[in-house]
């Protein structure tokens, strides 16, 4: 019994002591964990001339195709950055989805991205729920990510 | 022993029937999403998948810790034979999620927080499949194993929090303990079959492993008491 008891108490310290080791290691290195930076990170710290990802939402009213590429917004709601991209974009991508574009800050300010990555969220739902949602007025695909999965059922959908 | 091989049958019919049913329905029957189109279906492979790839891992730090503590020889046994079957599941969900993520993200693979931990889970699942058969004495093996799988369970809330603690490219949960579940009824309860098929196929697997392991032993054992018998004589 006290052997059992023993070996109960030696495992219970070593997983403490590596879940703190652990739980320590993963907050020092939160920064570089992160996969993209908001265009408000980028507003703070500034690009200084390396190859970053910036992530947001496209913002709604400002893509511009052309014939060799595209130009659009990024937002996070508080700050926005301009994004210049020649290459083929994603299917998902439309004014109001999550991007997330490889690529280097400009000197004037704007970000010339070599990657576009889209980013969808959690919410999943058929074709008619989406049109219901949206014809009611409840929810505008440019505006941002559709309302909770509690609110659907309500009106219509 | 014997009550697992009276339940064996009902368990893999079981599995069958609700695999059959939540993919089916999932694949062919349910709508498809309003951005991805048919491309969703991929997800009544891949969430099952990733889900038992962390909850066989769950199941293989239980047994480890049977070992260590309790030197349950059955906890050791349950330990080797669910190692393969787990990595198993989670090379079919990094595969079907490389699979999704090319044509809704734009790539095969990114090294986000996600996509990185379930990639180490795979590698703990291989690494303890080779250290505990490397052993000539297998109570070694199983030592080694329980250790190296309890360590490696740290992983397991990283994988779980990845989403919610770090931006990453992949979106987080759908489906929680609380709140309503962000899915349409006509895609969330053909995924939750198929989850639980799935997870009655995984039980069904590992059960049929486990038999054959436990009668493995005892055969050894039988013909190293018969051997010592003879030469006794």
């Amino acid at each position: 019994m006290t052997r059992k008891r023993r070996r109960l108490w030696i495992l219970l310290a070593c997983g403490l002591g590596l879940g703190t080791a652990t739980a320590l290691v993963l907050t020092a290195f939160s920064d570089n964990l992160v996969f993209f930076v908001s265009p408000s990170d980028i507003a703070k710290v500034g690009g200084n001339g390396r190859t970053v990802r910036l992530g947001g939402l496209v913002e709604a009213g400002s893509v511009q195709r052309g014939s060799d590429g595209a130009s659009f917004r990024v937002t996070d709601g508080a700050n926005s950055i301009a994004v210049r991209y020649n290459g083929i974009l994603p299917d998902l991508f439309r004014e109001g989805q999550g991007v997330v574009t490889l690529g280097i800050l400009q000197p004037d300010g704007g970000f010339r991205a070599s990657e576009v990555l889209a980013k969808h969220d959690e919410t999943y739902m058929p074709k008619e729920v989406a049109e219901a949602l949206k014809k009611s007025g409840q929810w505008k695909p440019e505006a941002g990510p559709a309302p909770a999965g509690g609110a659907w059922k309500k009106p219509g959908g | 022993m014997r009550l697992s091989g009276a339940v064996l049958p009902y368990l893999a019919a079981a599995a069958l029937v609700l695999t059959v049913t939540g993919l089916g329905w999932g694949l062919f029957v349910s709508p498809a999403d309003w951005q991805q189109g048919d491309a969703v279906r991929i997800m009544y492979v891949h969430v099952p998948c990733a889900w038992l790839a962390s909850a066989g891992y769950t199941g293989l730090a239980v047994c480890s810790i049977l070992s260590l503590i309790w030197r349950h020889p059955l906890a050791d046994l349950a330990a080797v034979e669910i190692g393969p079957v787990g990595a198993g599941f989670t090379a079919l969900c990094l595969a079907t999620g490389s699979l999704w993520g090319k044509p809704m993200w734009g790539a095969w693979w990114v090294w986000d927080a996600r996509l990185t931990s379930v990639l180490v889970l795979f590698f703990l699942y291989l690494g303890h499949v080779a250290l505990v058969r490397a052993f000539d004495d297998p109570t070694r093996g199983y030592r080694a194993g329980a250790i190296l799988a309890l360590v490696g369970a740290v992983n397991l809330p990283i994988i779980k929090f990845s989403v919610d603690w770090w931006n990453t490219l992949h979106q987080p949960a759908s489906i929680g303990l609380t709140g309503a579940p962000s899915m349409a009824p006509a895609m969330l309860w053909p995924l939750l079959i198929a989850a639980l098929g799935y997870t009655l196929v995984f039980a069904t697997i590992v059960t049929v492993r486990l038999r054959a392991a436990v009668m493995e032993r005892r055969i050894r054992g039988l013909l190293m008491a018969r051997a010592a018998s003879e030469s006794g004589a």
